[in-house]
């Protein structure tokens, strides 16, 4: 009884402390622009299952994205698991689900080898981490913190699944010496039970109840933990590819706002039909975190920062500045700065900073060549393009400011309808004496 | 050999005679004023010319799509020219357009229906493939049966759209042996031209994209690098003469293979 009562009352602060945070992040949400509507419910379970499931997008890098995928599929079966103890602990019942029979035993058996392969995979992400020189860890936007960040975050899984280990085998071993019946099968922990050789029933069974709370806290803990690492990215990547803009990655949405003035321009009468007082005063592309649409604000929290992006970006390959990990880490980072204080002072607020210059420099935007290499890329669907061009959309249309050469190549294609300066005259000088 | 004199068919003369074609060829900027890439809109013409096919040109009604004023960030711009580009379209009332560059395809195609558009738009990789595939193209397989090609993805028919057999497809029929560089398909290195890069100098690095991507090219060591773009081909062409490889190799458009083995 006083396990149970301890437990709900652990139970009850990690829930608490999780609503609370995200309760913040969705307050934070309101504060960005509506996107795109959320339609095609079919299509996306089929994206989700092929991208998010399927790790298809991992596997473009098939070595390293292996073990990936078997970290990722080990937690959707080890997550069974996690919830039968939240049940066990609330109930004071002992592996509740096992009346699931065959499946149960099937479940149990294949969460228990992927402990194991897990924890394989977390000692090789750590060996490439710690020991390895990858490039695509590196980047003017890894700082220390995010390394350390990184190696947290593969720590806390590794104890997860050693207690995971641990907590079988001290079943087993306790089951064996105590005469009960055994629920599960446990294929690779059965091999460790050695390690309670010559333990009374009841030390084996202090020991099973310390690798049980073990575990359990650690993923209370981990799962607050989350929210503010690099690895919220646990959460999030499932969601974000279900909420991925589905359209051709050649597609920039439109801006509905410039199409109602640009109507406007092109036929003055419909400016007296069509009075424009219900439409807010919104500003043009994106200057700072509260002006992008909240689908951006999502990519940046589901970024876990691995540098597929940038490691194939055409500019950042030949030594420009622009990284597109870096553009999502920015955001992130200044909505972190920005968001309480517009959440105290109200959106209007301002600090005098903007995510424009004070996180990402005009010479990284003008860098990109929208070749999309960047979002073919990313794992988990995160669209850098559509928000780079985002913040070009401020720079020209608020502030006028753009590469002299682009100005120039605009005034082309204003004064003679093509983006160097030919005459309209000349459209057809190409098919003579064809 | 054909030596028939083509007269391009305008719109807007065929419009006023009562006649409609069926496509509208698309040349878009590039194939108007690029010294380089006319030759391409000049192959593609005598393509569609053998092929019978109903098509006309705008002409000097022809204005850019906005493309590159879009990418840069120029909304307003790019809204103008969609918006006046379709009302043309509809006074003339054009239901299908053939675009030899991606860069339009990827506009009209994608974008121009949020603005209002009802045309369908064909590249021009499609409109061979599938006349290939129904036996009405038969291209000489002899004219390249020596010749090493290699083909580099344009960004805007590839990732952006999709399109990456179509044209592999079309470059086998040709008879020639096809090589692939190691970064290919969805895995591509950009020419570096996109998002109006064309237009400007680029930042500051310590190197240009079309030289990391023609270091691919030299991996492969191809007779011809085939592109389907033309700030590809502005890219890959610079890059030729840049790694002194002129003598070797030669950068030829998709389209200018097929009407070279047609003997067009």
């Amino acid at each position: 009884m006083t396990k149970q009562i301890v437990f709900a009352i652990t139970l009850l602060i990690t829930l608490g402390v999780f609503a609370y945070t995200i309760s913040r992040i969705i307050r934070f949400f309101a504060l960005t622009r509506k996107g795109f509507k959320v339609n095609r419910l079919g299509k996306r379970l089929m994206v989700t299952l092929k991208v998010a499931f399927g790790q298809t997008k991992i596997f473009r890098r098939p070595a390293i994205g292996f073990f990936h995928a078997l970290v990722f599929w080990g937690f959707c079966v080890i997550l069974f698991g996690s919830i039968e103890m939240v049940i066990d602990g609330l109930f004071g019942l002992e592996r509740s689900l096992s009346f699931l029979g065959g499946v149960y035993d099937f479940i149990i058996a294949s969460g228990d080898i992927f402990a194991l392969l897990v924890a394989v995979s977390i000692i090789i992400f750590l060996i490439r981490r710690i020991f390895l020189h990858i490039k695509r860890f590196e980047g003017i936007e890894m700082k220390k913190i995010s390394h350390i960040d990184a190696n947290v975050a593969l720590s806390i899984i590794l104890l997860l699944m050693f207690s995971l280990l641990g907590m079988n085998a001290a079943y087993l071993k306790w089951t064996e010496l105590a005469g009960q019946q055994v629920h599960g099968v446990y294929p690779v922990s059965q091999h460790i039970t050695g390690l309670f050789t010559g333990l009374s029933v009841g030390t084996v069974f202090t020991h099973y109840q310390v690798y049980w709370w073990t575990h359990i806290l650690l993923i209370f803990l981990f799962a607050n933990l989350l929210p503010y690492s690099k690895h919220f990215h646990v959460f999030m990547s499932v969601p974000n590819v279900f909420l991925s803009r589905l359209e051709p990655l050649g597609k920039l949405p439109n801006m509905e706002n410039v199409t109602r003035e640009v109507k406007l321009m092109m036929d003055p009468n419909a400016a007296f039909a069509a009075p424009a007082t219900d439409v807010p005063i919104e500003r043009f592309g994106v200057k700072d975190a509260e002006d992008v649409v909240w689908k951006s604000y999502f990519d940046a929290l589901s970024c876990t920062e691995c540098g597929r992006c940038t490691s194939v970006c055409p500019a950042n390959i030949t030594g420009k500045k622009l990284s597109p990990r870096k553009v999502m880490m920015d955001l992130r980072a200044r909505m972190k700065e920005k968001g309480p204080l517009m959440l105290k002072n109200g959106r209007d607020f301002t600090d005098g900073k903007s995510l424009i210059r004070h996180y990402i420099s005009e010479e990284e935007l003008w860098a990109c060549t929208t070749c999309n290499a960047c979002a073919q890329e990313c794992p988990i669907n995160i669209d850098h393009p559509k928000l780079i061009v985002d913040m070009r959309r401020y720079l020209v249309m608020e502030e006028g400011s753009a590469p002299g050469e682009l100005k120039a190549m605009f005034n082309n294609i204003e004064n003679n309808g093509a983006p160097w300066q030919y005459s309209p005259e000349d459209r057809l000088v190409w098919a003579k004496d064809l | 050999m054909e030596t028939r004199k083509i007269e391009i068919p305008v719109i807007a003369e065929l419009f006023a005679r009562g006649e409609k074609p069926e496509y509208l060829f698309w040349v878009g900027c590039a194939g108007a004023y690029d010294d380089r890439y006319k030759k391409v809109a000049r192959a593609f013409t005598k393509i569609l010319v053998h092929l019978n096919v109903s098509f006309a040109v705008l002409g000097k009604e022809e204005t850019c799509t906005g493309d590159p004023a879009r990418r840069a960030g120029n909304e307003m711009l790019f809204q103008m020219q969609a918006l006046q580009n379709i009302e043309k379209f509809k006074a003339y009332e054009i239901k299908k357009v053939i675009t030899i560059c991606p860069h339009c395809y990827n506009t009209f195609k994608n974008e121009y229906p949020d603005l209002g558009a009802d045309f369908e738009v064909i590249s021009y990789i499609d409109i061979i493939n599938r006349y290939i595939d129904e036996g009405k193209l038969k291209v000489d397989t002899q004219k390249f049966a020596k010749t090493l090609i290699t083909y580099h993805d344009p960004c805007y028919l590839g990732r952006a759209n999709g399109i990456y057999e179509e044209p592999r497809a079309i470059l086998k029929k040709l008879g020639g042996n096809f090589v692939e560089m190691e970064r290919n398909r969805s895995f591509a290195l950009c020419c570096g031209a996109g998002g109006a890069q064309m237009f400007k100098e680029a930042e500051k690095g310590n190197k240009e994209v079309f030289l990391e991507r023609m270091e691919d090219v030299m991996q492969v060591n191809p007779d011809i690098i085939a592109t389907a773009c033309p700030f590809c081909m502005t890219m890959m062409t610079d890059g030729i003469k840049y790694k002194n490889q002129e003598g070797k190799m030669q950068n030829l458009d998709i389209a200018e293979l097929i009407a070279e083995s047609l003997n067009l």
